[in-house]
């Protein structure tokens, strides 16, 4: 399992970091998205991961980390995800506005010169 | 605890219910929301001054309040922290958040929708994450100031906004990404995200992990650096402020002194010399980076034509500084390093904020659209200006009075230039000579002379001294250009609201420079306690929660 979750975490931070640096504003909006995915997921995965384990605390099972998960990061990663998400609505409203200025979606605001 | 045990959340509530309030009142009530904002932001700052004032008075160098919001014992619930560096910051906020408001209240804030709001949300960001003493707090923090800046960034809106503000949000973005992964490397090795606690478990990090650590405390101080305006993560700095307006210009010049900020706070307090095998990590990047910022700043700064893009170039400069100075991790250096902080805070949002009566106070035709701004601009012709008599029958020169306005302007010009430059008689000229004189007598003035100045130094002391000789070049070009041109213009017009914060900014730099002895002593007993965070550490986890009506019963029991 930590194979997986490794390889898709470095799948996603990858795919972003090449969207980040495209010139299309679109192209920014989505490497950002796929960052933050990747960055959630690993968040999660710091709190080591189990199957079939919860962080919800019943009656007559020794309260330790070897029967439960970890609840913080499952917290922050809800936290980091709020925050993400808000930002990259903020990002759509200024991409908008920055086509309407400059009449493109370059990311400087003007075509490069051929 | 006591009442002003409460008072330490009170700067975060009360930006909070302000900015809640102003989005009740909708966009109507433009002139009643502005009188609320100003009379929470000056209340906001009245009740810093009394923190700073309480911590202070609390007794020992290292007095801290700490207040537990959510009634959990330290390492588990949220804190907050207040102690020297945290109040001396919480009152800069409400001394520049105070004169960028009452700039802003000329004319400024009709010039979009919400910027009450906006500006409420800001300061709540600013203090909150001077207070808190949470890690992921902090990262909330970061992330409500960083959204109203946004907001803020784009007020006025226009071309030049838009596409810098999209680089700059751009950028912000991913610093975010790095924190998020830098405090969950750090969660992971350590398992707490309190910064007293960190301090605590890092000497006891295993082996194995501390190269882990390592690099979770290396990618949380790439997010912080690219806030402090580190080279070469500054690259977005300098348009996106000269883009902003002039009052949200001045409120960033506290911006990157909250990346300065946490990089010190956590800094001294998880790689203090206490951390075992960790100890001082990072300290040569500190002052490496430090100085690669203040070359490369001095440099661009020799070409900056327009006053925005100098006082740009200046909080680079300013950054850069600091951020070396903090490297050595050396309290005498510390302490000067603070006091610089406070001297260039305040006069770095006085140069924007004058550069924007400077700019407009030139005729209309001069002012150059922003897309021309970035190429320099043609050498002046060689042929005379209008206004000027080369004839035979020379007209006797009348002696001509200097309007009111623009004696201000170039007075005030002239302070700001002596602030940053750091040539006497001016508090900028105390803040560098503190500094020198810390870099060459690393053990204090009055120990043999037999100690030597280490490489390091000198290259630091080489540097500030040439940064400020490029400074006055930039300084003095720009102010001929702007000030001692020929040219018939009419004298311009000022508003009260525009010249009281510019005077209250540069009035606060002269009395540091009368009354520059208490504020080095306080910055000298914040760095001494900054370099020893035993004493924090003992009263964060010290701390014991209230006993509520439910609960009061079991706390009784041991």
């Amino acid at each position: 399992m930590e194979e997986v979750i490794a390889i898709a975490i470095g799948v996603l931070v990858a795919s972003g970091v090449w969207l980040i640096l495209r010139p299309r504003t679109f192209q920014v909006v989505m490497g950002l998205c796929l960052l933050s995915y990747g960055v959630n997921l690993f968040i999660f995965s710091m709190g080591s991961l189990f199957i079939g384990k919860e962080p919800i605390i019943k009656d007559g099972v020794p309260q330790d980390l070897l029967n439960y998960t970890d609840p913080l990061p499952q917290a922050l990663v809800l936290t980091a995800i709020v925050i993400s998400f808000a930002m990259t609505a903020l990002f759509l409203v200024l991409l908008l506005a920055s086509r309407g200025l400059t009449g493109t979606d370059h990311v400087d605001g003007r075509e490069p010169k051929e | 605890m006591t009442l002003m045990n409460q008072l330490i959340v009170a700067p975060i509530l009360l930006p909070l219910l302000t900015a809640a309030l102003m989005l009740m009142l909708g966009e109507k009530h433009r002139p009643l929301k502005a009188r609320i904002n100003l009379l929470s932001t000056l209340l906001g700052l009245a009740i810093s001054i009394s923190l700073l004032v309480w911590v202070q008075q609390a007794g020992t160098t290292g007095s801290i309040g700490v207040y537990l919001p959510g009634n959990w014992e330290a390492p588990f619930g949220i804190v907050l922290v207040v102690d020297h560096l945290s109040a001396l910051m919480l009152v800069l906020t409400g001394i520049i958040g105070v004169c960028a408001l009452l700039f802003a209240l000329a004319r400024w804030d009709r010039a979009g929708a919400s910027f009450h709001a906006l500006f409420q949300i800001q300061l709540l960001g600013l203090y909150g994450a001077f207070l808190t003493a949470d890690l992921f707090n902090l990262f909330v923090f970061f992330e409500v100031l960083l959204a109203a800046s946004y907001g803020l960034m784009l007020h006025g809106s226009g071309r030049a906004r838009v596409s810098t503000g999209l680089h700059y949000i751009t950028i912000n973005l991913v610093a975010s990404s790095l924190f998020l992964i830098g405090a969950a490397l750090i969660y992971g090795v350590t398992g707490t995200l309190n910064m007293a606690d960190l301090a605590i478990k890092i000497p006891l990090v295993p082996e194995s992990d501390r190269g882990l650590l390592h690099a979770g405390a290396a990618i949380l101080a790439t997010a912080f650096l690219a806030k402090a305006g580190m080279w070469p993560l500054n690259f977005w700095l300098v348009p996106a402020y000269s883009a902003a307006s002039a009052p949200v210009a001045a409120m960033f010049a506290i911006m990157t002194k909250v990346g300065v900020y946490t990089v010190l706070r956590l800094w001294t307090l998880l790689f203090s010399g206490q951390a075992g095998a960790s100890a001082f990590f990072g300290g040569d990047w500190l002052i490496y980076g430090g100085m690669a910022t203040i070359f490369t700043a001095a440099v661009a700064i020799l070409a900056a034509q327009r006053l925005e893009r100098l006082g740009s170039l200046s909080i680079l400069v300013s950054a850069g500084i600091l951020l070396s100075a903090i490297g050595f991790a050396q309290p005498s250096l510390t302490a000067g390093a603070l006091f610089y902080l406070v001297s260039s805070t305040l006069t770095l949002s006085a140069l924007f904020l004058l550069a924007e009566l400077i700019e407009r106070s030139r005729s209309d035709k001069e002012i150059p659209l922003f897309e021309d701004a970035e190429r320099p601009r043609p050498l002046p012709s060689v042929q005379p200006l209008p206004g000027i008599n080369l004839d035979e029958e020379q007209k006797a020169v009348v002696g001509q009075v200097i309007p009111r306005t623009m004696a201000f302007l170039g007075l005030s010009f002239i302070a700001c230039a002596l602030l940053i430059i750091g040539m006497p008689p001016l508090s900028g000229f105390i803040g560098k000579l503190t500094l020198l004189s810390a870099l060459l007598n690393p053990l204090g003035l009055d120990v043999a002379k037999d100690e030597s100045v280490s490489g390091p130094s000198w290259a630091l002391i080489s540097l500030l001294i040439f940064s400020g000789l490029a400074s006055l070049i930039a300084f003095s070009r720009v102010g001929i250009q702007r000030f001692w041109a020929p040219r018939e213009r009419p004298s311009p017009t000022l508003r009260r609201n525009e010249c009281l914060p510019i005077l209250i900014l540069l009035g606060l730099c002269i009395a540091l420079t009368f009354k520059a002895e208490p504020l080095l002593r306080y910055t000298q007993d914040t760095a001494a306690a900054l370099h020893d965070p035993q004493q924090y550490v003992l009263s964060v986890m010290a701390t014991r929660p209230l006993p509520g009506p439910t609960t009061a019963a079991q706390q009784v029991q041991p």
